[in-house]
């Protein structure tokens, strides 16, 4: 597997020096800190803090159902006054601020810490965040790590820092920490007592009377709070012989700078929210110039600006992406009027790219190969792995946003459609876990509204793109525990999808799933199809005997390459010329039998029947394993 | 301004595809650091890559090490595990690093569909762009051992030789990690240890007589 290694049975004695991400390290602190109850729902980078958490004794955790959930969980075990914990990705919170933005009104019993993972640089998401907003939005405290052993020891005191200011605090991670292992001491767990829920309406029950004398507190606390910035040890200057520029940086910034710039003056900001205003302007003031160089957005900056502190920030360098040395060193030699760096160079070979794909006999294959051959539609798209149906060979997704916009988007296609679209067929894909997460309240929407929408739920029974975790879907919890499974038909139907309208289709037999994906599309008004075959990475899949091609009965049309199984090769290409002087080129195939794990998709394509099961011409080919991954440790 | 480092450190950056063992390859090397007393950090950006894609993943270890990314033109060697692949990250080298790759293939099917072509010898084009390559089929050692698994293990040893440390601390590393399953498998992990030394080895001799030659 290619998921980061977990910790299946973590250590749970001290030890002095262990290689950890930097969501291991979290994960780590949480468990040493007395945690009771740890929540998320699964979303890169962030995913390994939960599922490495689950591996610790004497805490309770789970898969929540999406982000929301996941914090109103951490936050209901505050309230009764455990160390609670929450994880989630940056667009994560955008479903969770709901609950976040009063529980800062509340506050909290038990310490409360909620881990927010950007994707800077975004290697696997729909947008670039920055979620140290969060903090300056909901008046929260921010840290800021800059490698694994600051994520450790930035989680084990932020509960100390929540609990002392009934707060909720906020650890910004990015994919530069939660990813990197480096080395981290740790310690081990306190068991700490649990003072249980006090009931206090004038507290807990945020109507509109009680909520405005909290919010005076809340400024209040803030003032605290950046009090504690100006004396906080996270938050330090190092002091440098070269004053023509200080460095304001905070999180995973700070290594690349003084990687960079090893002899210039930096201030680290380790609790970047509030910021410790006195302090930095005493810093600005030791530099002939000030440079914040901060990850995403230019907030530091902004907010030193305001307080008429002069800094210079994103005018020298980027808005987007990672701020390592490479980015650092030209930018802030062109700010002091130097040349470049001298840098030795090695020029770049051009080599074709390799986008992800699918897996080798993917359930979603066979989807969008089927609906590559449906016209006149729009398909609405929705997070997961099935978005890259968008690609090659398929082009079969049209639009994609954020999790479970595949069913309002496709109410919102047929309601506004153009008058020269008044045939179009809307087709919304989504996934089970995505379908759980926030698309269950789009189909009832549909449905309320009587949109003409078909909607393809495939259920790979898994969060297919960050591992294969379990959701309410798998019937299987976070330890891997039976559980109560959701009935998705009885499910759709709840929800007002006529009995008729709903289809069970089995996601390998192509011809029935384009008949009624024909039918379906034709009535107007909305229908589910569900696809119920597993994730092939997941243990409910099961391999069956592979194929390969006889060469001499492959004709070369490369049909069966439409289907976009990884597993097909072209051994050569040939043009020929038809009987109507047309062109065709054609791709002569070999099945890597090694991978194929016997689907059978490619089957169906193949006119001249030149697939055949290995054993057919008892040609002994050794199986090597299911699938195409070559790794040791899974 | 200077851009100078503190200190010296030793990066090495590991290639493949997604499902390779890319990453566990440089967990282990870095495991092999720390055992040593380095200080070491080990980062990739795969959020992706299980769905096949491009894998980079660096590691630098040295008395301390700041900045986990290693900058482009900086890496001392590129383990590659796939031959387009260690084409592609080639400008993250120095220019007198060392190239140590797998001349096996892992073909995508955006190449297969047409719409791109693999290199034809993308070990001749990375001489013929200066670079010192040592080369060998990774992929078939691996599978003559029984096990294409056995990959990540082969590349290992291919860079035992090559690290400011003896083979022997990377070998301990690796059996250690098997130590708990069943004997033959540590056998078979060593058998590729000591294959992938041997290749590279070759690679290293042929590559002298090459430039003796000239």
């Amino acid at each position: 597997m290619t998921a980061p290694a977990v910790m299946s049975t973590p250590p749970v004695a001290a030890a002095s020096r262990l290689l950890m991400s930097g969501n291991e390290a979290v994960a780590r602190a949480v468990w040493e800190a007395g945690t009771r109850v740890a929540a998320a729902y699964p979303g890169t980078p962030s995913t390994e803090m939960l599922e490495c958490l689950a591996g610790y004794p004497d805490l309770y955790t789970e898969w929540s159902v999406n982000e929301k959930v996941s914090l109103e969980v951490a936050f209901g075990a505050a309230m009764a006054g455990s160390r609670s914990f929450c994880a989630m990705k940056h667009v994560g919170m955008n479903v969770a601020s709901d609950a976040l933005m009063t529980m800062t009104l509340t506050g909290v019993s038990g310490g409360l810490l909620i881990a927010i993972a950007d994707d800077v640089g975004l290697s696997s998401s729909q947008n670039e965040q920055d979620s140290r907003y969060w903090g300056r939005f909901a008046h929260v405290p921010l840290l800021e790590p800059a490698d694994s052993q600051e994520a450790y020891d930035f989680a084990l005191a932020a509960f100390e820092l929540s609990e002392r200011f009934q707060v909720p605090v906020i650890l910004r991670l990015t994919t530069r920490i939660c990813h990197v292992k480096g080395v981290v001491s740790v310690g081990t767990r306190t068991e700490r007592p649990v003072a249980g829920f006090t009931k206090d309406v004038g507290r807990w029950v945020m109507v509109p009377s009680a909520a405005g004398r909290r919010l005076p507190l809340m400024f209040d606390r803030e003032r605290r709070l950046r009090a504690e910035a100006e004396v906080s040890p996270f938050n330090f200057a190092d002091s440098g012989s070269d004053r023509r520029v200080g460095f304001i940086t905070s999180g995973p910034t700070y290594l690349h700078v003084r990687e960079s710039f090893p002899d210039a003056p930096v201030y680290k900001l380790g609790l970047s929210f509030p910021l410790p205003f006195d302090s930095l302007r005493r810093f600005a003031a030791t530099c002939e110039q000030a440079v914040v160089v901060e990850e995403v957005e230019p907030l530091i900056e902004t907010e030193l600006m305001a307080q008429g502190i002069a800094v210079t920030g994103k005018q020298i360098l980027p808005l987007s992406g990672e701020l390592s040395p490479q980015v650092l060193q030209p930018a802030v030699a062109r700010l002091l009027g130097e040349a470049l760096p001298e840098q030795a160079k090695t020029a770049p070979l051009k080599v074709f790219p390799r986008p992800p794909t699918m897996c080798v006999a993917c359930p979603h294959l066979g989807v969008y190969y089927t609906l590559s051959q449906l016209r006149n539609v729009t398909i609405s798209g929705d997070i997961g792995c099935y978005t890259l149906g968008f690609g090659q060979p398929w082009n079969a997704l049209d639009a994609c946003i954020s999790m479970g916009a595949s069913m309002g988007m496709a109410l919102g296609l047929d309601k506004g459609r153009s008058a020269a679209e008044k045939d179009k067929k809307i087709v919304a894909v989504i996934g089970d876990s995505t379908f759980l997460h926030m698309g269950m309240q789009g189909l009832l929407d549909i449905v309320y509204n009587r949109g003409n929408v078909t909607v393809l739920l495939l259920d790979n029974r898994a969060v297919g793109m960050t591992g294969g975790q379990d959701n309410p879907g798998s019937g299987r919890d976070i330890h891997g525990e039976e559980a109560p499974r959701v009935d998705f038909v009885t499910l759709v139907k709840a929800l007002g999808v006529r009995e008729e309208r709903v289809h069970l289709v089995n996601a390998y037999e192509l011809p029935v799933l384009l008949k009624t994906l024909r039918e379906e599309t034709r009535i107007p008004e909305p229908s589910v199809i569900i696809t119920g075959q597993p994730c092939v990475l997941i243990k409910d899949y099961h391999a069956l005997k592979p194929y390969m091609v006889i060469d001499d009965r492959c004709t070369g049309c490369g049909n069966c390459i439409d289907v976009g199984c990884p597993a097909i090769h072209v051994t050569r290409r040939d043009r020929v010329k038809k009987a109507s002087g047309r062109a065709v080129d054609l791709a002569f195939v070999r099945i890597e039998s090694a991978a194929c794990t016997g689907c059978g998709l490619c089957l169906k394509p193949c006119a001249p029947d030149a697939i055949v099961h290995v054993d057919t011409l008892a040609m002994p080919i050794k199986v090597v394993r299911k699938g195409a991954e070559l790794s040791q440790n899974s | 301004m200077s851009a100078r480092c503190k200190y010296d450190t030793t990066n090495i950056l590991v290639v493949g595809t997604g499902g390779q063992g890319v990453m566990t390859a440089t967990e282990i090397l870095a495991e092999a650091a720390i055992a040593l007393g380095h200080d070491a950090k080990k980062t990739e950006v795969a959020g992706m890559a299980q769905r096949g894609g491009v894998v980079s993943s660096h590691l630098r270890f040295g008395q301390k090490v700041l900045s986990p990314q290693i900058s482009p033109g900086s890496a001392d060697v590129l383990l590659g595990f796939e031959a387009a692949e260690a084409m592609r990250w080639r400008h993250m080298l120095r220019p007198d690093g060392l190239v140590l790759m797998n001349t096996g293939r892992l073909v995508p099917p955006i190449v297969e569909l047409g719409l791109y072509d693999y290199p034809d010898d993308p070990v001749a084009e990375m001489r013929a762009a200066g670079t010192r390559v040592f080369s060998f089929d990774a992929s078939s050692i691996a599978l003559e051992l029984g096990e294409i698994r056995l990959g990540n293990t082969v590349m290992l040893g291919a860079i035992s030789d090559h690290l400011p440390f003896p083979a022997e601390v990377l070998e301990h590393c690796i059996l250690q990690r098997f130590a708990r399953k069943k004997a033959a498998i540590v056998e078979l992990n060593r058998r590729a240890f000591a294959a992938g030394r041997a290749a590279a080895e070759a690679a290293a001799r042929a590559d002298a007589d090459a430039a003796s030659a000239a």
